[in-house]
């Protein structure tokens, strides 16, 4: 029995998907050859200044908008100094007192139940470059493409209290950016990062424990690793009568543990002061208004009006909103359908949710489209497939070999609803199955579902359930 | 041709009385002649001067010229200039050859001026004696046994000894009104936010702003013309509409009310400058000027504001030479923190370092609040104290140095005695107001030697036009500004 509890915060950096860097002109484009995209501004000549790029700014606005939060009407950008090869200036432009984006919340779906994560602050900063070691002998490169690629810095409270918790606000944070376009979620590329910020304590104790900070967590399921992994650590160290020291720790996917890389005592004094070269930055009721507008209909939102429009359950409607391009394909298919709801969200959380994960595909790489799968749901709901059918033909449609009806037609899997040929299959069961007529009989009802079972398979699955059922019932009665 | 005015000098280029070609070379022969002295150019590439030159020519013969084509000017060691070393007065910036146009020296090749070298420093415009400069000292053209002030002392000492037409120089304290005072010129440090800082490499960036330096207003005003104007590259760069600083000039100064504030006429003024800066009034008065007390109560609090805030951004400012992307690197070094150190340690002059010191240790956790904060507390009481002032007159006038040139190695040693040459200067920085410091008369020191004295004239923000239209009546009434120092005929 674990008396202990974790409590867990964290820090996210996204990438904002700008045109350009977020104070000069380059591109941000991924993978090019290293500093061909770091004009004298990156790589900080002497004399060079930053400019603002306002993008960054609307970036930052709408994200502040889809988490519900203050947005600063004055905010400041700040120079947090440090030496590192991979920072040109000397220091990173970030924001300290007054960021763009003040407090909000997001809501996380753990299991059955939902949790509000309170966001503390979103701030814009400039990315560094890259140190490239081993590319010659006894020397290290510097990359600075990267140098000065905006950055939203999202920081939340400590309000996670399990591993699932932290990787549910972050898969849910991750489809949020790139919902309202900011970000394009590619965790491969380093466009969403997290660090993770973990502390135990005894459950009941009012005060946080000492927390160490995971750094750069890229993956999903690293994340759960290593804040278990973390976790465990920490506890075992406590009650062997160790202390927790406050540090920034690494992950090591290879070993599945988290490594010290510095202490407190090492750490920086980053010495942060208002950028002189900036003027702060004023952000008025109208100009969020302006941005606003163009928002998309938010995942929560759609979430209600789901569960109240169509009638689903909370699970559903959270599942169907769990990423813009699930929510766009359950709406397309249930646009181009026009019927039940209930029987699409069936469909893409189920069939092709499971041909996805079994693929590794995105949604929108799907190779049955929403019109196609609305197609099939078609001849569901008029009965020209049963839904056992029905999964073949959806077979069929992801391999490439037409729609629906083509592939019903084609493959003769229509549904028989002639009574008269359902009668002659049952007379034929009936027939040749005495003994479980006569267990049906003596009170066992299983027999009844395997009579069925042998119905629809001489049917080759194409008769009506239903009808079968009736009949046989009728028959038996008899 | 050496003392005469821009305009003189245009219209001569226009005229064909003489070519650009010529009288580039002629100011390249007084530099090749006096400078290995007076040392007032760090760099000088006659063919870079002469290659513009000949593009000027051709812009003249095509009828294609403006006010300052042709006309040969120096450019202090601060401003990028593509194809230039750009030293801004540091071992640290030795081999530095600037790949690209600071938005200032854009202006001037636009208007096709000739530059003809880049102006000696102190070390990052760090000092007010020209001492700090890794490239050797300056010599005061009045007395060479004198520094001219600092940091835009190669500037000051160029236009004084007649080695360009006119330069450029930057002013974060008062880098180009004490040289200016010192060397007997005219200087204008203008509003924060009229010229652009793109490209000029940064001491202070909410402090740093380039001006002119001529002999004078009217000089001034024809570079003012080219100089400013809104660069979208800075973004404390002010979006105005363009202004002709040559607008009033010739306007009567009946009715102006001139502002002395008390402050600066008490204890720490030289007398030999408080007589001339008074005579200097007196000429105002009987130029139909209103003369009128006024207060500057935290004046003082300018230098311990200035010291703290400067350092601060200085020390954030210079981190970007590390040796890593350019600049000096040290031959040996075991690892990357001792790169850092021997790279730094010996690229930057001790001054810079001082400062780079203090304004590390103000920034540090703990002292932000005491230090950083207080000052920027205590600036916006210095503004308020100017806008206070100019409620009661439209110009102050006051001394610009406390003392005329001190001798080379005088206060070397001493950084606060150094430091007291900016105290009727810096405050202007700080509210981001306009100044200006023109010639006033000579006093003369102990030793017998007569140097010159500079008149201050601050003004409220984007009161350049009416400074120097005041700096003009003067110097139409005066001829403090035409003398010339002996010995560089």
């Amino acid at each position: 029995m674990s008396t202990w509890e974790v409590v867990i915060g964290l820090e996210t950096h996204a990438q904002l998907n700008t045109k350009s860097k977020i104070f000069s002109g380059s591109s941000i484009a991924f993978g090019a050859e290293p500093n061909t995209q770091a004009n004298v501004v990156d790589i900080a000549l002497p004399g060079v200044l930053p400019v603002l790029n306002k993008e960054a700014v609307q970036c930052a606005i709408r994200f502040g908008l889809a988490v519900n939060a203050e947005i600063a009407s004055r905010s400041v950008f700040a120079r947090k100094n440090y030496f590192y090869p991979d920072l040109p200036k000397g220091y990173q432009i970030s924001q300290y007192e007054l960021p763009v984006v003040g407090k909000g919340a997001l809501t996380i779906q753990v299991g059955d139940s939902e949790k509000t994560i309170n966001i503390t602050r979103a701030h814009l900063e400039e990315d560094a470059g890259k140190s490239v070691h081993g590319a010659s002998p006894g020397q290290s490169g510097i990359d600075l493409n990267r140098a000065g690629t905006p950055l939203l810095e999202i920081v939340t409270e400590p309000d996670m209290r399990s591993a699932a918790e932290a990787v549910a606000y972050a898969r849910k944070l991750h489809e949020l950016v790139q919902w309202i376009n900011i970000c394009d979620g590619n965790m491969q590329e380093g466009s969403f990062r997290c660090d993770v910020n973990v502390s135990v304590r005894r459950k009941g104790d009012e005060k946080l424990g000492t927390r160490r900070e995971i750094k750069n967590l890229n993956s999903f399921r690293f994340m759960q690793q290593a804040i278990e992994y973390e976790t465990r650590w920490q506890i075992e160290t406590l009650e062997d009568g160790g202390k927790i020291e406050q540090a920034t720790v690494l992950f090591n996917p290879d070993t599945g543990e988290t490594r010290a890389m510095r202490s407190k005592e090492e750490a920086n004094d980053y010495r942060y002061f208002p950028d002189p070269d900036l003027l702060p930055v004023a952000i008025s009721a109208e100009d969020i208004d302006a941005i606003r507008v163009t928002l998309p209909e938010l995942p929560s939102a759609m979430k209600v009006r789901f569960e109240r429009e169509y009638g689903l359950s909370a699970y559903d409607a959270a599942a169907l909103t769990a990423s813009r391009g699930i929510a766009d394909y359950f709406t397309a298919a249930l646009v181009a359908f026009g019927g039940e709801a209930k029987l699409v969200a069936n469909w893409v959380m189920g069939n092709v949710s499971a041909k996805l994960n079994e693929e590794s595909r995105e949604i929108a790489d799907a190779p049955v489209s929403p019109e196609l799968l609305a197609g099939l749901l078609k001849r569901i709901a008029d009965n020209t497939v049963s839904s056992k059918i029905a999964k073949d033909v959806f077979e069929a449609m992801w391999s490439g070999e037409g729609d629906a009806d083509a592939i019903i037609e084609r493959k003769g899997l229509k549904q028989v609803t002639d009574t008269g040929a359902i009668e002659a299959i049952v007379d034929e069961v009936l027939a040749a199955n005495a003994a479980m007529v006569a267990e049906f009989r003596a009170g066992k009802d299983k027999a009844f579902n395997a009579l069925v079972g042998q119905a629809m398979k001489a049917s080759k699955g194409k008769a009506n359930p239903a009808q079968v059922n009736e009949i046989l019932k009728r028959k038996l009665a008899g | 041709m050496i003392n005469h005015s821009l305009k003189h000098l245009a219209g001569m280029l226009a005229g064909k009385e003489i070519s650009s070609v010529e009288l580039t070379q002629e100011y390249l022969n007084r530099i090749a002649r006096f400078n290995p002295e007076i040392n007032a150019y760090i760099t000088v590439d006659p063919e870079l001067s002469l290659a513009q030159a000949r593009a000027a020519d051709q812009r003249l013969a095509n009828g294609d010229a403006g006010p300052l084509t042709g006309i040969p000017i120096a450019q202090k060691d601060i401003f990028c200039a593509k194809g230039w070393k750009t030293t801004c007065g540091s071992k640290m910036l030795e081999t530095f050859i600037a790949p690209y146009d600071a938005g200032v020296i854009e202006r001037f090749n636009a208007a096709g001026a000739v530059s003809l070298g880049k102006t000696n420093m102190d070390e990052f415009a760090m000092g007010s004696s020209n001492e700090t400069s890794y490239y050797g000292k300056v010599q005061n053209p009045w007395d060479r046994t004198r520094v001219p002030g600092g940091s835009s002392g190669g500037s000051a000492a160029a236009v004084a000894a007649r080695l360009c037409a006119a330069a450029t120089g930057t002013d974060t304290g008062g880098s180009i009104r004490q040289p200016a005072s010192l060397c007997g010129l005219s200087g204008l440090k203008p509003t924060y936010g009229l010229a652009s800082r793109y490209g000029m490499i940064a001491f202070a960036s909410s402090l740093d702003q380039a001006g002119p330096m001529a002999h004078s207003c009217e000089d001034m005003a024809l570079m003012m013309n080219v100089m400013t104007g809104f660069d979208e590259r800075d973004s404390t760069s002010l979006q105005r509409e363009k202004e002709d600083y040559t607008r009033d000039l010739g306007k009567p100064l009946a009715g102006l009310r001139v502002g002395l504030p008390k402050e600066y006429f008490a204890e720490g003024l030289d007398t030999g400058v408080a007589k001339v800066v008074e005579a200097a009034v007196e000429e105002y008065r009987k130029l139909g000027a209103e003369i009128v007390e006024v207060s500057l109560p935290n004046t003082m609090l300018s230098i311990p504001v200035y010291y703290v805030l400067a350092p601060a951004e200085a020390s954030s400012n210079l981190s970007r030479y590390d040796g890593v992307r350019f600049g000096h690197r040290a031959a040996e070094y075991d690892d990357l923190m001792d790169m850092y150190c021997k790279s730094r340690a010996e690229g930057f002059g001790a001054e810079v370092k001082r400062r780079i010191l203090i304004g590390t240790y103000v920034l540090s956790a703990g002292y932000y609040d005491a230090y950083y904060l207080k000052a920027q507390q205590i600036r916006r009481l210095i503004a308020e104290d100017f806008a206070r002032a100019f409620e009661q007159c439209d110009l102050i006038l006051g001394p610009t140095a406390p003392s005329t040139a001190f001798k080379a190695g005088e206060k070397a040693d001493d950084p606060v005695s150094m430091y007291l040459q900016d105290i009727y200067t810096i405050a202007v920085n700080l509210a981001g107001l306009p100044g200006m410091s023109i010639p006033a008369g000579f006093a003369t020191v102990a030793d017998g030697t007569a140097l010159p004295v500079g008149l201050q004239v601050i003004g409220n923000y984007f009161d350049e036009a009416r400074m120097l239209n005041a700096g003009h009546a003067y110097q139409q009434v005066t001829d403090w500004h035409t003398r010339m120092p002996e010995g560089i005929a």
